[in-house]
């Protein structure tokens, strides 16, 4: 099995996975909820970190920079604001 | 074991603690743990990824890190409540940009900087050029749907203007950007060329955010961020097959998924179709757009009097409470009929405010105890028996055409049945509808007192009388 159709097999196990991880969300958590997955998609900054790894800064670097910082941006501040909703909701209830 | 072994092994690790993470989030009860156990898999993937990296460079990597997560840090610090759900629409725009960023990234990195004219996929490979246009295009679709959607929020832009052929622009800007963005790594080995066509491509596909959204009304944005959310997912997904990342792939196509999935949830809760939420605002019915005819109205002082004697209040707030920034007031009501011995309670419909959890939120930054919230269900039954029911800014949940009408745009939705309670008042600016558009018979009831005005201020007001009363 090459490399691309892995790739293919992970990437529909995950659809599946995602699929089935949500059901019956409580009205309160739909915001939490869509705030702490709008925080994981900030995952990009890993492929971000990939490509700021010479001192040189060409175009492709500056773009690079960029992403990395809008990426710490979303996932810094999307599970900071989640876990400030949700301190909120009067702790363990 | 080698250390790309390690890696690898440590790799899993980190998408267990999301997906375990993201489950809990789900839960009432573990929610809070499960927002930190999500955090913790994602510093387990930077951790990872940076010794993959090696020894490197790390002047842009810590300055970019150190950056980020300061902006970061600030904006939320400085939020008020009834603000997150238009930070949770930046953040997400943010996301898309950077998988965009990353993508747009890659193709100067290899294709261009090198400067040997080449056809971009036989640099990057099929597979990674495919996928790499998919990012760009649905980064570059989140980044400009969410910001109009944060902006739609705040009411900086307000009003779902028509556009005129949505769907052909639509298609037309996505096959468009597509078409643009495959010449650019199948079919030009000029390198300025190349460039240019990438740039059109991020510009329809900007463009395609913006038809996506704009016509899309205030009330249905959290729908539509929840998608936004979902795309942003898939684009750190082809992010992933462009770089062939599987941690990437994987963390994005669950983020994808589980958003569609919430999505979905979102709808039913608002009792809309995903179809009838994307093609904007509600059609257009033989809905009664009709003149209000009998209407009481009152003033602070009266209704007070009333509260006085009451045993058993429902307070339920609307965008208006919080349009308004009526918490505090509205604590200091219930606070003020709590102590003259009054059973105060306040009754949250799913979809009230502006995103599902909202009033939560705001109700909760004034401190108000979380055992007076009920949600709609636990509720709604106990409507017959209160002798007061205050409606604050709220009108399309409380509607009973949503009951009694079968031909109203509502139809079906569920509602608060506050039109039970023995009295209602309801604190409303004027009689102007709501976010449907259609005349609330609610208000016409001869058991309802309109008090007209602004939230805050009625409720102050409220809470004075009260306060001042005499002991029962």
């Amino acid at each position: 099995m090459g490399p691309l159709l892995v790739s293919i097999y992970v990437f529909v196990l995950a659809a599946f996975l995602g699929f089935e991880l949500i059901n019956k969300v409580p009205p309160t958590l739909h915001t939490p909820l869509m705030s702490g997955a709008n925080a994981m998609s900030g995952i990009t900054i890993i492929g971000a970190l990939t490509l700021v790894t010479v001192a040189d800064p060409s175009v492709s670097v500056i773009l690079g920079v960029f992403a990395l910082i809008l990426a710490t941006i979303n996932v810094v501040g999307g599970f900071f604001v989640t876990d400030k909703m949700l301190s909120t909701f009067g702790g363990n209830r | 074991m080698s250390a790309t072994d390690l890696t690898a092994l440590l790799a899993l690790g980190s998408i267990a603690l999301f997906v375990v993470g993201l489950k809990r989030l789900s839960r009432v009860r573990t929610s809070r743990s499960g927002n930190a156990l999500m955090a913790s898999g994602m510093l387990l993937a930077v951790v990872i990824t940076l010794i993959e990296i090696g020894v490197v460079d790390y002047r842009w990597i810590l300055g970019g890190l150190v950056v980020g997560a300061g902006i970061g840090y600030a904006i939320v610090a400085r939020a008020k409540a009834t603000a997150m759900p238009e930070i949770v629409a930046r953040f997400n725009g943010f996301g898309g940009a950077a998988s965009a960023l990353v993508a747009l990234s890659l193709f100067w990195g290899v294709v261009i900087e090198p400067g040997r004219d080449a056809v971009a996929a036989d640099l990057l490979g099929a597979t990674s050029a495919v996928t790499l246009v998919l990012s760009v295009l649905i980064g570059s679709v989140t980044l400009s749907g969410s910001i109009l959607a944060e902006l739609k929020l705040r009411g900086t832009i307000s009003g779902d203007p028509r556009i005129p052929a949505r769907t052909a622009l639509m298609l037309l800007a996505v096959v468009g950007g597509l078409a643009l963005g495959g010449f650019a790594v199948f079919g030009v080995e000029d390198l300025g060329l190349a460039a240019g066509l990438v740039v059109g491509l991020v510009a329809a596909a900007l463009l395609a955010g913006v038809v996506l959204v704009l016509p899309i009304g205030g009330a249905d944005m959290p729908v539509v961020i929840s998608l936004l959310n979902s795309l942003s997912g898939l684009a750190a997904a082809a992010t992933g097959f462009a770089l062939s990342n599987e941690l990437l792939i994987i963390a994005g196509t669950v983020v994808g998924a589980a958003g569609l999935i919430l999505t979905q949830i979102m709808c039913v809760a608002m009792n809309r179709s995903l179809i009838n939420v994307l093609i904007g605002g509600f059609t257009e019915t033989s809905a009664d757009h009709g003149e209000y005819g009998h209407v009481v109205s009152a003033d602070a002082e009266s209704a007070s009097m009333v509260l006085e004697v009451a045993q058993r209040v429902i307070i339920v707030p609307g965008y208006g409470l919080a349009a308004a920034r009526a918490q505090n007031a509205a604590h200091d009501v219930a606070r003020a009929l709590i102590d003259r011995g009054v059973d105060v309670r306040f009754a949250i419909h799913p979809v009230a405010g502006r995103m599902p959890g909202h009033m939560n939120v705001v109700l909760a930054e004034a401190e108000v105890p979380y055992e007076l919230l009920f949600e709609m269900s636990e509720i709604n039954q106990d409507f017959g028996q209160t002798d007061v029911a205050i409606v604050v800014g709220a009108n399309d949940v409380v509607n009973p055409a949503a009951r009694n009408d079968p031909s109203s745009p509502i139809a079906g939705m569920p509602i608060l049945d506050v039109d039970s309670a023995r009295r209602v008042f309801v604190i409303k600016r004027s009689l102007s509808p709501g976010y449907a558009g259609i005349k609330n018979e609610l208000f016409e009831r001869d058991h309802t007192v309109m008090l007209f005005g602004d939230a805050k201020q009625m409720l102050d007001e409220l809470a004075g009388h009260l306060q001042a009363a005499p002991p029962r």
